[in-house]
């Protein structure tokens, strides 16, 4: 495929790898402390069900393409999930070692171990059932769709993802923290995903007419993320110097951003958006950054474990405020804050946090809604409403990842692609949803 | 029970160097008694040899490096002359450690020959070696004299004939029964024993190359197994020597002693003396610090004057199958309160053993013993990562102690079996 080569002087090169890989050695000292638990918890906790007990077992032995077989068979995109995992929460949580009161085994680190080297090497493991004659419309080339057709290719159908962007890969190209993934790895991973063969990737289109593709396509996977960053709706929220944080992110990913000159930053919202925005605000030498939330530290979304490194490298938080005025001369210059409590302003009770650069992290736009308007789907607060297999309830059409869970993690995206294709799949046979 | 070895040679403490590198001379020997060791077997003396390159190799089980280990080395490879005078030197600078002197020549007059020179160079004791499974016995030595009694007694007899000093056999382990060749030792006048030596084994295989380890070229040859995993072997073979009624002869035990808790063991198999080969050479002499204080405590808290109090100990323990008690009875508990919930013991017991460890049907990772079924095999145990978790905990059944032999003899009852799932 083509596409616009990368800047090798974007904003993201400068960001460090947060945890770097392992060295073979390494690997297979840490996969040697594996309990190798029978029905293990960290694989009930992994959205995809990874054989972590098996793939680390693989590596102690020094069978790095066996474990990196072993991970992609649940989870093809086992390479950045390896990289943008929120393990400490999912996995490694679980691991039965913190029940004994000693440091968890690094499943991510393993995972990333045995993936890298299976990308390194051009390792191959999977092989294509003979052509069905079938070809299914994916809308959008995120992780959900990618996880999606790469099964759906395997089991012998043809793809055609459509994404309105110039680039593929979603969130794990624009949205993923840098100290975590660079875009160039995940653009890596997707022509790793699309190398099975069978799947075409149309970049620079959109999609306004869904219903024309039942007339081209014999099933189409709805994967289209989430939309815009949110807008507060308060004054002066047009000044120059206010950005979207997914919209920062994806500049500095992409391209370049400046900070030249900016004293102090604020990153409006809780989640982990904001807490990545902190962080990148921080490590690009911004003096002051402080997180806004409307409500206290323990309320936050955002991971504590993210938020607890971005306090060590500097951040700071204003809790329990909203904005409800941006202030400045042609520029922002300060916020006007309200108090709050329960999450909601208390009349009267304002003050000033000054800043020359704001990032707004309060959510993103759904997406749904021109699906919406097709007989049989339906939408909650903007997400397409799937069933378990990410079935919509309209003939055909399967949905996964953001646009239909709201927003959580690649791995879940993962998860919900590969579902959804196992049961288009069905589908296509004639089965369930015939 | 025959009295320590050290009686005869007396040293500081009763953690000996085995023959072996670590003893190749006067300049290591002296750092080992500077770091505390009691005793020292030189380097098995000899005519000239040619050693090869290269010479050892070892095995790891996953994180466990150097469960066993292996060379192909042969005797002392530097001249007769400097390894005497390095003996004499030693014994004057360390006049109350021992210096063993181990030997191995062919004829009658070598024996004779070599046995004056190591005695008048200071040697407190000899030790034949009639155990090297490599490369010398292929020149009818070593463990091709071990596994032979008759030429075993014969120049033990000569032996102890030329000695003014203690002369220990050094037993192969080589053979299907140590016990002929320990009584044949005696016989020959010996006055105590040191086994093991090392096991006929190859230690891997270079599987890129396609030649077994260690490589010479493109040849190798078998070596001597040694290193904790031949502690089990060893111990089995003190403790037939130590019981059989017609030897008792001080034993130095030798074969994967790594901690004082192994020393222990030997000792109360027997062992009146302990030899240390492999873990000095993974970690040098200094483990012998840890060796004496681990030893001295467990003498204390047992309220052990003397090794005289405790070593055999556990000789009466040890006894043919048909003596045991049938119907003893243990079965396995898990302690929740320390469970990880690994399920180890779940799957080993399904697997491996005898079906009687099942999931805990209200969701609970901590898995349930079903006792009416658990035969007491201790597997859930050993796999079990943490220590205490699982125990074996006896059963009143009622039944009175029977050996096959009181059942089939004299009719005494069984309790019904378990685990047959029948």
């Amino acid at each position: 495929m083509t596409r616009d080569p990368l800047s090798p002087d974007r904003t993201e090169v400068v960001f460090a790898d947060a945890k770097p890989a392992y060295t073979p050695a390494q690997a297979v000292i840490e996969a040697e402390r594996c309990h190798q638990c029978h029905d293990a918890p960290c694989v009930a906790a992994c959205p995809t069900a990874i054989d972590i007990p098996g793939f680390i077992r693989r590596i102690a032995t020094g069978n790095a393409r066996g474990a990196a077989g072993t991970i992609f068979a649940s989870n093809v995109l086992g390479m950045s999930c390896a990289r943008v995992c929120p393990v400490e929460v999912l996995c490694v949580g679980r691991c039965v070692y913190h029940e004994q009161g000693l440091p968890p085994i690094a499943i991510g680190r393993l995972q990333r171990y045995a993936t890298d080297a299976a990308f390194a090497a051009g390792w191959t493991f999977f092989q294509r059932a003979p052509e069905t004659g079938r070809t299914v419309a994916l809308i959008g080339a995120g992780p959900a769709s990618l996880a999606c057709a790469h099964r759906l290719s395997v089991l012998g159908h043809r793809c055609v993802i459509l994404e309105k962007r110039p680039l593929p890969g979603g969130l794990n190209t624009t949205g993923v923290a840098p100290h975590k993934m660079r875009a160039d790895r995940a653009l890596a991973e997707v022509d790793w995903v699309l190398s099975v063969g069978g799947i075409e990737v149309r970049t620079g289109v959109e999609v306004t007419d869904p219903e024309a593709l039942e007339r081209e396509y014999d099933a189409v996977f709805v994967g289209v993320g989430l939309g815009e960053d949110a807008c507060l709706g308060v004054p002066g929220e047009d000044l120059p110097g206010i950005f979207g944080a997914v919209d920062f992110i994806e500049r500095l990913k992409l391209g370049t951003v400046s900070l030249a000159g900016v004293g102090s930053a604020a990153v409006i919202g809780g989640g982990n958006t904001a807490v990545d925005a902190v962080r990148e605000l921080r490590t690009l030498g911004v003096p002051r950054v402080r997180l806004v939330y409307r409500g206290g530290e323990s309320a936050m979304s955002g991971y504590a474990h993210e938020w607890d490194v971005a306090k060590k490298e500097g951040a700071e938080a204003v809790w329990n405020a909203v904005p409800v005025a941006f202030e400045g001369d042609g520029a922002v210059r300060r916020i006007r804050c309200a108090v709050t409590r329960d999450r909601r302003p208390v009349p009267g009770e304002e003050f000033f946090v000054e800043a020359d650069r704001v990032l707004l992290a309060i959510g993103q736009a759904k997406l749904g809604e021109i699906f919406g308007r097709l007989p049989g789907i339906s939408l909650d607060r903007g997400r397409v409403v799937v069933d378990a297999d990410g079935f919509t309830g309209r003939r055909g059409w399967y949905a996964g990842g953001d646009c239909a869970n709201g927003g959580k993690e690649v791995v879940n995206a993962a998860a919900e692609g590969r579902r959804a294709a196992d049961a288009i799949h069905r589908h296509l046979q004639g089965g369930r949803d015939a | 029970m025959p009295g320590p070895l050290t009686k005869k040679v007396p040293t500081p403490n009763p953690f000996w160097l085995a023959s072996a590198p670590p003893t190749n001379s006067g300049d290591q020997v002296k750092r080992a008694f500077d770091a505390g060791w009691g005793g020292a077997v030189w380097k098995a003396l000899g005519q000239p040899i040619q050693n090869v390159s290269s010479r050892f190799g070892s095995t790891n089980y996953f994180a466990g490096r150097h469960v066993g280990f292996n060379n192909i080395e042969l005797i002392t490879d530097r001249p007769l002359e400097a390894n005497f005078r390095e003996i004499a030197e030693v014994k004057r600078l360390y006049p109350k450690n021992a210096v063993i002197a181990s030997l191995m020549v062919e004829s009658r007059a070598e024996w004779r020959d070599i046995i004056r020179r190591a005695i008048d160079a200071g040697a407190d004791g000899l030790e034949l070696n009639f155990g090297c499974p490599h490369g010398m016995c292929e020149r009818g030595m070593g463990s091709a004299v071990g596994q032979e009694p008759k030429v075993n007694e014969e120049i033990t007899s000569w032996a102890v004939d030329y000695s003014t000093v203690p002369v220990l056999v050094k037993l192969t382990p080589n053979v299907s029964d140590i016990v002929p060749h320990g009584l044949a030792a005696k016989r020959g006048g010996a006055h105590g024993v040191s086994l093991i030596n090392t096991i006929k084994s190859v230690i891997g295989v270079d599987i890129d190359r396609f030649v077994p380890l260690p490589r010479v070229g493109d040849l190798a040859t078998n070596g001597g197994y040694c290193g904790a995993a031949v502690k089990p072997i060893a111990l089995h073979m003190v403790a037939a020597l130590a019981r059989h009624p017609d030897f008792r002869l001080p034993l130095s035990g030798i074969g994967g002693i790594a901690t004082w808790r192994d020393a222990v063991e030997f000792m109360l198999l027997g062992s009146g003396t302990v030899q240390v080969c492999t873990e000095v050479m993974l970690r040098g002499y200094g483990i012998v610090g840890d060796l004496i204080e681990g030893l001295t405590e467990y003498m204390r808290t047992h309220g052990f004057q003397r090794l005289d109090d405790f070593v055999g100990r556990a000789v009466p323990a040890f006894r043919e199958w048909g003596e045991l008690d049938l119907n003893y009875e243990v079965v396995a508990k898990i302690d929740a309160t320390t469970c990880i919930g690994c399920q180890r013991c779940l799957v080993a017991c399904m697997d491996g053993a005898h079906q009687c460890i099942h999931p805990d049907p209200s969701g609970s990772r901590v898995p349930v013993v079903d006792e009416s079924e658990c035969v007491g095999c201790n597997l859930c145990q050993i796999v079990c990562p943490v220590d205490g978790c699982v125990t074996m905990e006896q059963v009143a059944n009622g039944y009175a102690p029977a050996t096959w032999r009181e059942h089939e003899a004299a009719g005494v009852l069984l309790r019904p079996k378990k685990g047959s799932h029948g």
